[in-house]
């Protein structure tokens, strides 16, 4: 039973089937998840054809999800406008033009200028490009960082564990935003410097979600089996708890992303973002909001559409992969 | 019970340790020294020298650290020298407007989510319920200090109706005779909270209303309202106590950029303030102010959830 998808309706059935298996049942009879194993094995082994793996299975019922396909869609349109767009509308984005400041839309100017003579819907491809690669940067080096210390916490565990865990505790109770401006103020971030800091901010989350996974994979036989192999830690977390969490690990980086774009954002709004030579989304809306009184609404809404398009689509791919993983669960 | 207010006391204040040593080094990670960060870039090396010898800054790390605590425990948060004057009594004037703030819009909040999160459990997955989840969720991906300055856009130089800065009294009192300045910055705050609690309030609901007490009420014969109010309310409004308490950091941010949206005269506003003219003692003593009322706020949620729900026993 355990090597075919099934359609929601035969998931519930097999839910059921499941009741007749004894608790001492044989792993295998229990179905996709509990003879996991070790998932980056079958990585490996061609995923095509393992059908039924936890992971195949949730990417079907991710794609059968409305909201997913939704969110995979504004986010598709919006890095093809961001990367792509550029090339097809070119527009001057390097030198200041002040001949050009401020015009309404128009022909020439499809969304307007801003108070530099920058083209608007140029700018916002270009400023789109670094907003969107800082969140995924910032969102992967906290999923990443949060992941193995989560996981190394929980492997350690006893006093250890508990030391990690505090310090979590203390960073989680100084509100991010605080923590965000502290430390802009304190090294005035470029480019990577930035990344660090938002990633900073961000690796709590993930830090406590995956030490709770794997707080309950390490009494799992087989990592126990590992241990008495003589398996070391470093393997029991790369190739048997990372693995096992990644669903865990998938959801939460989506939210960590959208969240990188909005605190990006609000730093720049405060004038504690990156320079204006990397032009990004906040600092288009910072700029636009000193011309509001002055009825230069396109310099307002363009940007802020943006930053909401993308947070949606990241929250909507998010969401998605929760419920699929859910139905996975529910399917065991 | 007792037992488990008494750990969750002890933890508490462990993390409130952590949070003071996180703090510590934080300031002594300033660029150049305390002394330079304190004093501007320009000081020369007596000064420099004389301004260590005053605040123990040659004396071993670890005395450094008691002296802060020391000066923590005695209310001293530090002092600024950008404004002259004490981060306790910069926060103090500050303090109760934020309040008043704060106040505000979490009674806003939860007198429109609670509502709505009904609304929502009770007409799941149909039209309505739609509408307002996908409401919600456009709302919750809203950079706040935009919600704040869309609001402004439209109700102020649109339609001309409401004000678009906040009140400048420097008294509570003041600033409540100038009610309507206070709309805009309530709404802000308001409206990204409502998001939120409705959500909870929703799925809060619907667990209620899946219990089979639920069931049993309805084959008693209880009318829908009965079971709703007298029922399914009560047990639903206990996760949102505790969302509350749980909330402060997002809300204690929500304030920072509402209240330098709408340039009302806050703690928030002190926060970016002392980030804009590098007043580091402002920025850490405030930091640290915060994460205690997180502490607190997760402090007596974890305590108030003991307490409201009898059925949980530690």
């Amino acid at each position: 039973m355990a090597d075919v998808i099934r359609p929601p309706e035969e998931g519930v059935q097999a839910l059921e089937e499941q009741e007749f298996y004894p608790a001492g049942a044989p792993a295998a009879a229990l179905g996709p998840l509990a003879m996991d194993g070790d998932l980056s094995e079958r990585f490996e082994g061609g995923e095509a054809h393992t059908t039924g793996s936890p992971l195949r299975l949730t990417l079907q019922t991710f794609v059968e999800n409305k909201v997913a396909i939704a969110g995979m869609a504004i986010l598709v349109l919006l890095v093809l406008f961001c990367f792509v767009g550029p090339h097809i509308y070119v527009t001057n984005q390097k030198t200041v033009n002040p001949a050009f400041s401020n015009y309404p839309p128009s022909g020439a100017h499809p969304l307007g200028t801003d108070n530099e003579g920058f083209d608007v819907l140029g700018r916002l491809m270009v400023a789109g490009q670094s907003s969107i690669e800082i969140g995924l940067a910032a969102g992967l080096c906290a999923a990443i960082f949060g992941t193995l210390y989560g996981a190394a916490s929980a492997v350690a565990g006893g006093a250890v564990d508990n030391v990690m865990m505090r310090i979590v505790d203390a960073l989680y109770s100084l509100p991010a935003l605080f923590l965000l401006i502290l430390l802009s103020a304190i090294f005035s971030p470029n480019l990577p410097l930035m990344i660090l800091v938002l990633s900073f901010i961000a690796w709590l989350g993930p830090a406590r979600l995956v030490r709770g996974e794997a707080l309950s994979l390490r009494t799992r036989e087989y990592v126990q089996a590992v241990k008495v192999a003589g398996g070391t830690q470093t393997r029991i977390v790369m190739r048997h708890i990372v693995p096992n969490a990644i669903g865990t690990i998938m959801v939460n980086t989506s939210f960590l992303i959208a969240d990188a774009i909005l605190a990006l954002a609000a730093l720049s709004y405060l004038g504690l973002g990156l320079p204006d030579t990397t032009p990004t989304w906040g600092g288009m809306l910072s700029n636009g909001t000193n011309v509001i009184y002055d009825g230069y609404w396109w310099q307002l809404y363009p940007a802020g559409i943006a930053i909401v398009l993308t947070v949606v689509a990241f929250n909507f791919i998010g969401d998605a992969l929760r419920d699929s993983l859910d139905v996975r669960l529910q399917r065991r | 019970m007792t037992g488990y207010v008494f750990r969750r006391f002890l933890q508490s204040i462990v993390v409130l340790l952590l949070v003071t040593i996180i703090m510590f080094v934080m300031f002594h990670l300033l660029p150049g020294n305390p002394a330079k960060a304190e004093l501007g870039p320009k000081t020369n090396p007596a000064t420099v020298a004389a301004f260590d010898r005053l605040n123990g800054f040659n004396r071993p790390v670890w005395y450094q650290f008691w002296v802060y605590l020391d000066h923590l425990a005695h209310g001293n948060l530090g002092f600024s020298y950008v404004q002259n004057a004490s981060v306790g009594l910069l926060f103090a004037q500050r303090f109760p407007k934020t309040i008043l703030l704060l106040g505000l819009a979490t009674i806003v909040a939860i007198a429109v989510a609670i509502p709505l999160g009904i609304l929502q459990a009770v007409r799941r997955n149909k039209f309505d319920d739609y509408m307002l989840t996908g409401t919600s969720f456009v709302l919750y991906s809203f950079p706040t200090f935009w919600l704040g300055i869309v609001l402004i856009e439209i109700f102020s130089i649109s339609l001309h109706i409401l004000p678009p800065t906040a009140p400048e009294g420097t008294s509570v009192g003041a600033i409540l005779s100038d009610w309507q300045g206070m709309i805009l910055p309530v709404m802000t705050l308001a409206l990204v909270s409502i998001a939120a609690y409705s959500r909870y309030m929703r799925s809060a609901m619907i667990d209620s209303l899946a219990q089979d007490y639920i069931r049993t009420a309805k084959a008693k014969g209880l009318s829908q309202k009965a079971i709703l109010f007298r029922h399914a309310l009560r047990n639903s409004l206990i996760p949102m106590a505790t969302l509350i308490g749980l909330s402060i950091p997002a809300v204690l941010s929500g304030a920072v950029i509402t209240e330098s949206v709408f340039n009302y005269p806050g703690v928030g506003l002190l926060f970016v303030q002392a980030a804009d003219s590098e007043d580091f003692s402002v920025l850490l003593g405030l930091t640290l102010v915060a994460a205690i009322g997180v502490i607190i706020g997760n402090l007596v949620a974890d305590i108030g959830y003991a307490v409201l729900d009898p059925r949980i026993r530690y």
